[in-house]
């Protein structure tokens, strides 16, 4: 019973940082339609940037994750500036073969820059170590990573449902015509929520380079999770996603706790049941154009 | 303008003369029988960059051909390399059974897969398509004691072809063994191409509605495309695991998957050759950047990748059509 709490524990935090990387790829993807296999690419800058922050500049974990918010959302506006804007109405598999381009470039530059290996980070004594409550030690920084889940949660939303932009940004996913004929202008709203997303994306990476590691293969290693995590989501639903990058989190550390000689296999086969189960999505709208 | 008495309606020329050989194919296909005599020290090498070509054209057929976007089609070519040498650990030697098997295993997975990958978008295909491969590689990973896991399949000894020619250590055997089905399956591929049935699969790609319209079944066509195009890719991978004497994981993993993808939008697609010129690009480039380092090599691809999808569509075979046509234009 209490290793079931412990996995359910973990699962949770696992699922909370697929959540943060994956929410932005999921509001682009139903706003544009655009397929981003980068998107990982965002996160690993975020890992990276952590590193570099605390190791070489000193500066402290919370400190650094506003910066590196910022850096990696400045980042993505210029890729999506250069690359991404001229493909929006590009087929399928031009968009698939620029952003597997860009991870390969990616992974190298990474590799260059960084070394092949995984990289050490070391926590904050306050963020170290267990803390024991009614008999269940749970790890301090998976707490810290729930709280985090659960605050950006509620921001993002309070940001869709309760103001102006996140208005916008609904109108548009649902029906970008109408939307533009109301005079909203989608193309800056996508480029607004590209940016918040990758920042996410990147606060993503960056608290996960002590739960799920940081190597120069990462944007490929968990691209099927994010990729996973969308689609079962539906694209352009934040609370499917939540829901299932949660659901992805837990059954993927108890199918590895439980079942270890099969490995990722749950993983790979509950998700092609999945997609054709569901294939808008646990809780997306279903498009009507 | 009065049609004389024996002379065939326009559309039925239109058709014979898509059918018809041109010389730059023939000239295509000699030159890999020159590359036995001129070459005789890299046919290996050569036979590697055919059976490539092989899987590209294969994925030509589906991607297009058909316009199916599939990120995993390397479960195919893995299922074939893993049959053609889990047969001969098994007792069965003779290569072109072997071949067989891991075109029917293949077909068979292909056939099987197709339901599920020819429903929802795109997005939705290219996620099944990749996890159909995820879950092989997995499979191949776990049950070490069948396939060697990691470490890859040892000990496949393939025998003579036909009782007769056995593979020497220079791979001229291997080299024609892999050049005659290469081109049988080319002959077979193109015939199909320029019939009827290649055109309906045109037309799926360009307006599926009015495919539909004209009366294309357009689930049973793509199913059985499907099917075909996992058989090549199996006997694609058969001919490696026979040429090699070995089955290496990676066979199925994603890797090869994304290289397959490249070789096809570098060579040009919906061309036949594209594959096959991608292929000879690809590894020869490959051969010569990767031994200086292999981190560059990545880079320097994706960089291609980047620059291909923003400048240079149509790869390699649109621009010798664009060069055939600026001589065509400069000549008159």
């Amino acid at each position: 019973m209490i290793s079931f709490l412990g996995i359910l524990f973990d699962g949770l935090a696992y699922g909370v940082l697929l959540f943060l990387i994956s929410v932005g790829l999921s509001v682009t993807l139903g706003l544009m339609g655009f397929i981003n296999l980068a998107h990982g690419v965002f996160a690993m800058a975020g890992g990276y940037l952590l590193v570099t922050l605390t190791g070489q500049f000193g500066l402290g974990l919370l400190a650094s994750l506003p910066v590196i918010f910022v850096l990696v959302a400045l980042g993505s506006l210029v890729l999506e500036r250069v690359l991404y804007r001229p493909l929006y109405r590009a087929t399928p598999l031009e968009q698939v073969l620029l952003t597997v381009g860009i991870i390969f470039v990616a992974v190298a530059l990474a590799t260059w820059l960084f070394g092949p290996g995984q990289q050490p980070l070391a926590l904050p004594p306050y963020l170290d170590g267990q803390l024991s409550i009614g008999g269940l030690d749970l790890s301090r920084y998976r707490l810290f990573l729930i709280g985090v889940g659960i605050v950006i949660t509620l921001a993002l939303v309070f940001g869709l449902e309760r103001t102006r932009f996140g208005a916008r940004i609904r109108a548009s996913v649902d029906r970008q015509q109408t939307a533009e004929a109301m005079g909203i202008h989608v193309g800056r709203v996508f480029q607004l929520t590209f940016a918040i997303g990758s920042g996410l994306a990147g606060l993503g990476g960056a608290l996960g380079v002590n739960v799920i590691g940081l190597d120069p293969q990462f944007p490929l290693k968990f691209l099927v999770y994010f990729l996973l995590v969308v689609v079962v989501g539906g694209p352009g639903s934040v609370s499917g996603t939540l829901l299932a990058a949660l659901l992805l989190g837990v059954a993927d550390i108890a199918s590895k706790y439980y079942l270890p000689q099969i490995g990722a296999f749950v993983i790979y086969a509950a998700m092609i049941l999945l997609l054709i189960t569901f294939p808008h999505g646990l809780l997306g709208r279903r498009r009507s154009s | 303008m009065m049609k004389q008495p024996g002379q065939l309606p326009p559309y039925i020329q239109a058709l014979r003369s898509r059918e018809r050989w041109r010389g730059a194919e023939i000239a295509f296909w000699l030159s890999w029988v020159a590359v036995y005599f001129l070459f005789p020290d890299s046919l290996l090498f050569a036979s590697q960059i055919l059976i490539t070509g092989l899987f590209a054209l294969s994925l030509d057929l589906i991607l297009g051909y058909a316009g199916i976007v599939t990120l995993g089609h390397t479960a195919f070519f893995g299922l074939g390399a893993y049959t053609a040498g889990l047969l001969t650990t098994h007792g069965v030697h003779e290569p072109l059974l072997g071949l067989a098997a891991a075109a029917a295993v293949a077909a068979l997975a292909g056939w099987l897969t197709s339901f599920l990958v020819l429903r929802g978008s795109d997005l939705a295909r290219l996620m099944i398509t990749l996890g159909i491969a995820m879950l092989l590689l997995e499979i191949a990973n776990r049950a070490t004691g069948f396939t060697g896991g990691v470490d890859g399949l040892q000990g496949v000894e393939v025998g003579a072809l036909l009782g007769l020619f056995a593979f020497d250590l220079y791979g001229r055997v291997a080299y024609c063994y892999v050049l005659v089905v290469s081109f049988c399956l080319f002959v077979l591929v193109r015939a199909l191409m320029a019939s009827p049935y290649g055109l309906t699969l045109r037309a799926i790609r360009e307006n599926q509605r009015r495919a539909v319209a004209i009366g294309v079944p357009i689930r049973t066509r793509l199913t059985n495309i499907y099917t075909f195009a996992a058989l090549i890719a199996g006997v694609a991978g058969a001919l490696l695991t026979q040429t090699t004497q070995f089955v290496g994981i990676d066979v199925l993993g994603f890797g090869r998957s994304a290289d397959v993808l490249i070789i096809l939008i570098i060579g040009g697609m919906a061309s036949l050759y594209g594959g096959f010129l991608g292929a000879v690009a690809f590894l020869l480039a490959k051969d010569q950047l990767a031994s200086l380092d292999a981190r560059y090599w990545l880079f320097w691809l994706g960089l291609l990748l980047i620059v291909m999808t923003l400048y240079l569509r149509g790869g390699i075979m649109e621009g010798l059509r664009k060069l055939a046509a600026l001589t065509r234009w400069s000549r008159t």
